[in-house]
């Protein structure tokens, strides 16, 4: 199952995969629309002047999100965690239980993460194609040791 | 083939069913469904009453769970005996159903202490249940004054789902504080202002005593007239059926890490379960449904044969009034120290050089990486803790940490 990694080392930490997460995301025809808009990335790029990288999704094995969800709105299916938006009451109890920091509510209140930008108009994760550095990809991996 | 017995159908009972199905595909599963509902979150009843989702949108798995799972469910039928020697459980609706591995998610019950004279108030309803919500949703109007007699997490969520839709709200709770479970006094006061600014009215340190048709007299003397009543004193582990059988039962149901109960091939999981917090170093009702599922699904593995341990189990709270968040974890004991910014406040808690709890008021972004600190057992010196308190972030661990934790599969 391939899943998004950001390279430490490679990273820049130049905030693109946020803006192009979050115009991925966004419906919006071209990124000039989100200037003056606060955004919702789903990958967040963190770190110091010395050390950056961005953490979204990991899409766990055993995602504790899905266990978690009190409206069984998480699920997990071939390989990827998704939200059922429409379940969503926006309780914040996954944002209580993943060790990642890898769900924050949207502009609508309702809880949103990376989904690999299966369902929006790119197909393949945003954050991978637009990176400068090729710090994101999106490959397979096995357990690190 | 193994045959499989639930005793309830909420959160732990689907935890449970996809436990064995990770294990057996085809074991027949029978559910035991108090309540005439296909399975569906109870904690959302309060979203229901404020308009956010409805009966349908709150079933807990897809319309076709059970068929898919291979489980035939006997609705609207308690189970009265469990006949251990025999494997055999015995329910209200005269069934006598035999069984290879047993599971008790029988759930908890609303307490109630004796009021005198609840018999004369006829609008009176818990907020427990879909029904519940639905019965006490056809009682109240715009004008209604509702009376809520508990200011835990059952109550305060009652007041918060029907703020707007009736003529005024009054809390009361014999406890001095809001959520007096989960916060302390100053957390709690925080919670009560913004509670009250919504309009709601509280009566704390004092509560009823006795009812008279429409009025409650109170410990303090005052006399509170109301329309429709709501009783959130608290909740108490189904444990009944399964301690008739002769099975070990402390506060709840004891069970193991593997949710074993004392009696072979019975396990026991969600609020009637009594297993080990790994905060608190104990065994504790740990009635929250995260863990219901957790053990839910531990027991339903093992059941079938499997092996699966559950060993990080703590009480955890994230709960939102009118778009404020409040996210609690753990225990609340040693070194406290606290972060503040504006109206949000963290609270931390170290014993032994490891987070035991927090509480957390507003800034809740990122939580999750406080709560794995504790679930983990992390100690705070092999990580930035004086930056994590400030902000939740894979920063605070080492590269190696983090290559470990978002380099490979997880």
């Amino acid at each position: 199952m391939k899943r998004v990694y950001v390279n430490e080392e490679w990273c820049l930490g130049c905030h693109l995969c946020e803006y192009n997460c979050a115009f991925a995301n966004s419906g919006l025809k071209y990124m000039t629309g989100l200037k003056g808009r606060k955004l919702f990335p789903r990958i967040r790029v963190d770190g110091d002047d010395k050390i950056t990288f961005a953490v979204s999704c990991r899409h766990c094995t055993d995602p504790i999100c899905v266990k978690s969800c009190i409206a069984g709105a998480i699920s997990k299916c071939d390989g990827v965690v998704r939200i059922d938006k429409n379940k969503c009451v926006g309780c914040l109890t996954c944002v209580l239980v993943c060790p990642y920091g890898a769900l924050a509510p949207g502009e609508d209140g309702v809880m949103q993460k990376c989904e690999l930008c299966l369902d929006n108009v790119c197909g393949a994760p945003a954050c991978v194609a637009g990176c400068p550095n090729n710090a994101i990809v999106f490959e397979e991996r096995s357990e690190t040791e | 083939m193994k045959r499989y017995v639930i005793i309830g159908n909420g959160c732990a009972a689907v935890g449970c069913i996809e436990g064995i199905r990770k294990t057996d595909p085809d074991g027949p599963i029978t559910v035991i469904s108090k309540e005439n509902h296909h399975v569906y979150s109870r904690p959302l009843i309060s979203y229901y009453l404020e308009g956010k989702t409805d009966p349908e949108k709150m079933k807990y798995r897809g319309a076709d769970f059970y068929e898919k799972n291979g489980c035939e469910v006997f609705f609207g039928q308690s189970a009265v005996k469990i006949d251990a020697a025999a494997k055999t459980v015995a329910t209200d609706g005269g069934r006598v159903i035999p069984y290879d591995a047993l599971c008790v998610a029988s759930g908890s019950s609303p307490f109630l202490p004796k009021f005198e004279g609840l018999e004369t108030v006829r609008d009176k309803f818990g907020f427990m249940t879909l029904d519940d919500a639905l019965a006490l949703e056809r009682a109240v109007n715009g004008r209604s004054k509702v009376l809520i007699v508990g200011a835990g997490l059952i109550g305060l969520k009652c007041a918060e789902g029907l703020h707007g839709r009736v003529g005024s709200i009054t809390v009361c709770d014999l406890a001095g504080r809001v959520l007096s479970s989960i916060l302390d006094d100053e957390c709690a006061a925080a919670v009560q202002r913004r509670l009250e600014a919504a309009g709601i009215t509280f009566m704390l340190s004092d509560s009823a005593v006795r009812f008279d048709d429409h009025i409650a007299y109170m410990k303090s003397g005052a006399e509170v007239p109301f329309d429709v009543l709501v009783l959130a004193v608290g909740v108490r582990p189904n444990t009944g059926v399964f301690k008739d059988a002769g099975g070990e039962v402390g506060r709840g149901i004891t069970v193991n890490e593997r949710m074993q109960t004392s009696l072979p091939g019975i396990y026991a999981a969600g609020d009637c379960a009594e297993g080990d917090d790994a905060s608190f170093g104990a065994k504790r009702v740990l009635a929250i449904m995260p863990n219901a599922y957790m053990q839910g699904s531990t027991a339903g593995i093992n059941m079938a044969g499997g092996d699966s341990e559950f060993c990080s189990a703590i009480p955890m709270n994230s709960v939102g009034f009118f778009g404020f968040h409040i996210m609690t974890a753990g225990t609340y004991e040693g070194q406290m120290s606290e972060e503040r910014d504006g109206d949000s406040l963290k609270r931390f808690y170290v014993k032994d050089g490891l987070l035991k709890g927090f509480i957390i008021i507003g800034a809740t972004e990122r939580a999750g990486i406080y709560t794995s600190l504790i679930r983990d057992r992390v100690p705070v010196d092999s990580i930035d803790f004086e930056s994590a308190k400030k902000f939740a972030s894979y920063s605070i661990f080492s590269p190696e940490i983090r290559r470990k934790k978002l380099g490979g599969v997880v």
